[in-house]
């Protein structure tokens, strides 16, 4: 009995022709050989960037906050920004690796590795982020319930804070050893190619003994399921939480119960576009483009295109409750939102996030790799943006007039900002370097070679010299002769 | 002790599904299979029980659950009660968001601990027993004697009969 489901109607997930061992050198590819030229500039960028990040950190903990431009009016600005857009980021990868595995979408494999990782850089610039805007970085653990010498003096869990606390490092934790989990196998390919003593030591270690055993590949399958349905809802719960930070405070534009929706289907809307700006930056700089198709990158535009109708459903309703409800303040915020010194920020969200999704309903234009490349870049800014005028449009101008001003970054905020980028970039580039950066272990599982339908394939290109030689207990040769 | 064991490598997954299906059929107790992605369907190839693992990130989880819960009320209510906004010392609602986070948090990282343990994976320099090319692009099926009797012959005919390129007789502690 043959589980697989037969369609002639879906096109296969890997557009090329590909045997196992194929697959395996591809995605190893990139790991074994040299960085070419187009990685050293893109992590010379990058690292720049980071530096110039690191700089504006150190100038930020040495001086203080009083280098930002934050007053006593904005509390909140860049920094928040910041941390709402990362987080949001991250959300996607968790999509794609959670969600859509409990849906059995198939075609996730090519792209989740990557979107796991993702995920992980981004919530480390968020949490690097949210601590700096502290102030004080160094008392950050304070925001944990420990036993200290104050009497103890506990946390108080009732605040949305402490929530933000416990939801981003389970987060955080929950995602890496997601991700670790599904690395395993491959780590143990690489192990298992490897020609260096270092490379075969590091490997080695990391890959726990893995040797491809149906037992622990079915008690590991369980496992997978497991966290993919722990992680869905944590994922929903973080940023529900990070939503309650601004909607349980009273200040107006913030106190409104659509927030957790909003945020989520937010973050996977701007989560959404930054993989697709990653996807086809890799697909065309290591030549995968039979890995990651246009399939692929369709898939993810559709999941734009309907995340992005839910944010212009959102968008719509905060200012038909606002209106609605009658309260003049709520009115007035959405009022100086649209027509206000920061009028700008808000058209460029709207022209960004709701207009800009909407030649996504072309598919000439969904499956053409440019387009997609640039609105995903559209989308990214106007996510960013969103976050700017929720955070800094409530807090400039609320119930008291003598307390309204104006909140204008300083150079060492964007500067900041300029950072987190450098250092997220600068992972993902070492990232492409280290690890596969394609589940080959998935991949395989979903190439149909070797299955019944597809008979051209029954002897794979492979002319290795058999038997191979086996022993218990000793590393695998690799043959001469296998690509 | 060291136990004989019978080999067979198989190129397909079909092939490797087969072989083990009639493996079983004809009474050969199979040892294991070393497969470069899940195979599926294997498991009934195998005749493999269900994993008990979703029980221990189930208790996990419960813990996770009890303890967050019952910290939050201790800390709150009883050992430091302090009035945040006249909200009541032990305010439950408020209290949900962060036992979730925990609770998912003791259930994730039980169930990872718990495969670890029960898979035998812990770091080390090589696997206990590692067939050549199945974490690249062969799938191998390892048979062992049933009772003290080792039919080697009739292994080989089953494998080679499903499809198997290559067979060997190894031994290995169990």
């Amino acid at each position: 009995m043959s589980r697989v489901r037969l369609s002639v109607l879906r096109e296969p997930l890997v557009t090329a022709e590909r045997s196992l061992a194929q697959v395996t050198d591809e995605v190893c590819a990139p790991i074994e050989r040299r960085p070419n030229t187009r990685w050293w500039i893109a992590f010379l960028a990058a690292l720049s960037a980071l530096c110039f990040g690191i700089v504006c950190i150190t100038r930020t903990f040495r001086t203080g906050l009083g280098v930002w431009g934050e007053n006593n009016t904005v509390g909140w600005g860049v920094d928040i920004t910041n941390f709402v857009f990362w987080i949001g980021i991250g959300h996607a990868g968790t999509l794609i690796s959670a969600i859509l595995f409990l849906f059995r979408q198939q075609w996730r494999t090519s792209v989740n590795r990557a979107a796991e990782a993702m995920t992980i850089f981004a919530v480390t610039c968020a949490g690097i982020g949210v601590i700096t805007h502290m102030g004080r970085p160094w008392l950050a653990f304070w925001t944990l319930p420990y036993p200290n010498t104050r009497g103890s003096l506990w946390v108080n869990f009732r605040s949305p804070l402490v929530w933000d606390v416990f939801a981003v490092s389970t987060y955080f934790t929950i995602s890496l050893v997601f991700w670790y989990v599904g690395l395993l196998p491959d780590l143990a390919t690489v192990r298992d190619r490897a020609k260096g003593r270092i490379r075969k030591l590091v490997f080695g270690l990391l890959s726990l003994g893995w040797n491809g055993s149906h037992r622990t590949w079915s008690r590991y399958e369980t496992v997978y399921l497991l966290l993919a349905g722990l992680a869905t809802p944590l994922v929903v719960s973080v940023h529900t939480i990070v939503s309650m930070d601004f909607a349980t405070s009273l200040v107006p534009g913030w106190h409104t119960t659509i927030f957790p929706p909003y945020f989520v289907a937010g973050a996977v809307f701007s989560g959404f576009a930054m993989v697709l700006t990653l996807m086809l930056i890799v697909r065309v700089v290591l030549g995968w483009e039979h890995l990651i198709t246009i399939r692929h990158l369709e898939n993810m535009a559709k999941i734009i295109i309907v995340t992005g109708g839910i944010m212009a459903l959102a968008y719509s309703t905060e200012v038909f409750t606002a209106w609605y409800s009658g309260n003049v303040y709520e009115w007035f915020t959405v009022r100086n939102r649209m027509s206000g010194p920061y009028a700008w920020a808000y058209w460029t969200m709207i022209g960004c996030n709701v207009l800009a999704p909407q030649f996504l309903w072309f598919k000439k234009l969904r499956t053409s790799p440019i387009v997609l490349f640039l609105l995903s870049l559209v989308i990214n800014v106007g996510m960013w943006f969103e976050r700017f005028v929720i955070i800094v449009t409530s807090l400039h101008r609320d119930f008291v007039p003598s307390n309204w001003t104006m909140y204008w970054p300083t150079w060492v905020e964007y500067g900041i900002i300029i950072g987190w980028f450098g250092l997220f970039f600068t992972l993902f580039l070492l990232f492409t370097r280290v690890l596969p950066m394609i589940s080959m272990a998935e991949v395989k599982g979903v190439l149909d070679y070797g299955r019944e339908h597809r008979p051209q394939l029954h002897r794979g290109p492979s002319s290795a010299p058999w038997p191979a030689p086996i022993a218990p207990g000793l590393r695998a040769s690799h043959p001469e002769g296998t690509v | 002790m060291t136990s004989r064991l019978f080999v067979a490598w198989f190129e397909r997954e079909d092939a490797i599904l087969e072989a083990a299906r009639s493996a079983r059929q004809a009474g050969y107790s199979i040892g294991d299979a070393y497969t470069p992605y899940a195979v599926h369907g294997m498991d009934e190839a195998m005749g493999l029980q269900p994993s008990r693992l979703p029980w221990i990130c189930f208790g996990c989880g419960l813990v996770g659950l009890l303890v967050a819960l019952g910290f939050q009320l201790w800390t709150s209510a009883i050992d430091w009660p302090l009035n945040a906004g006249g909200k009541p010392p032990a305010s439950v609602p408020a209290f949900i968001p962060v036992t979730f986070e925990f609770m998912v948090l003791l259930a994730g990282l039980g169930v990872v601990a718990a495969l670890f343990l029960r898979a035998r994976l812990y770091p080390c320099l090589s696997p206990r027993f590692l067939l050549s090319r199945v974490t690249d692009d062969r799938f191998a099926l390892v048979l062992a004697g049933t009772d003290g009797h080792f039919d080697e012959a009739g292994m080989r005919t089953l494998c080679e009969r499903a499809g198997a390129v290559a067979t060997e007789l190894t031994e290995a502690a169990p």
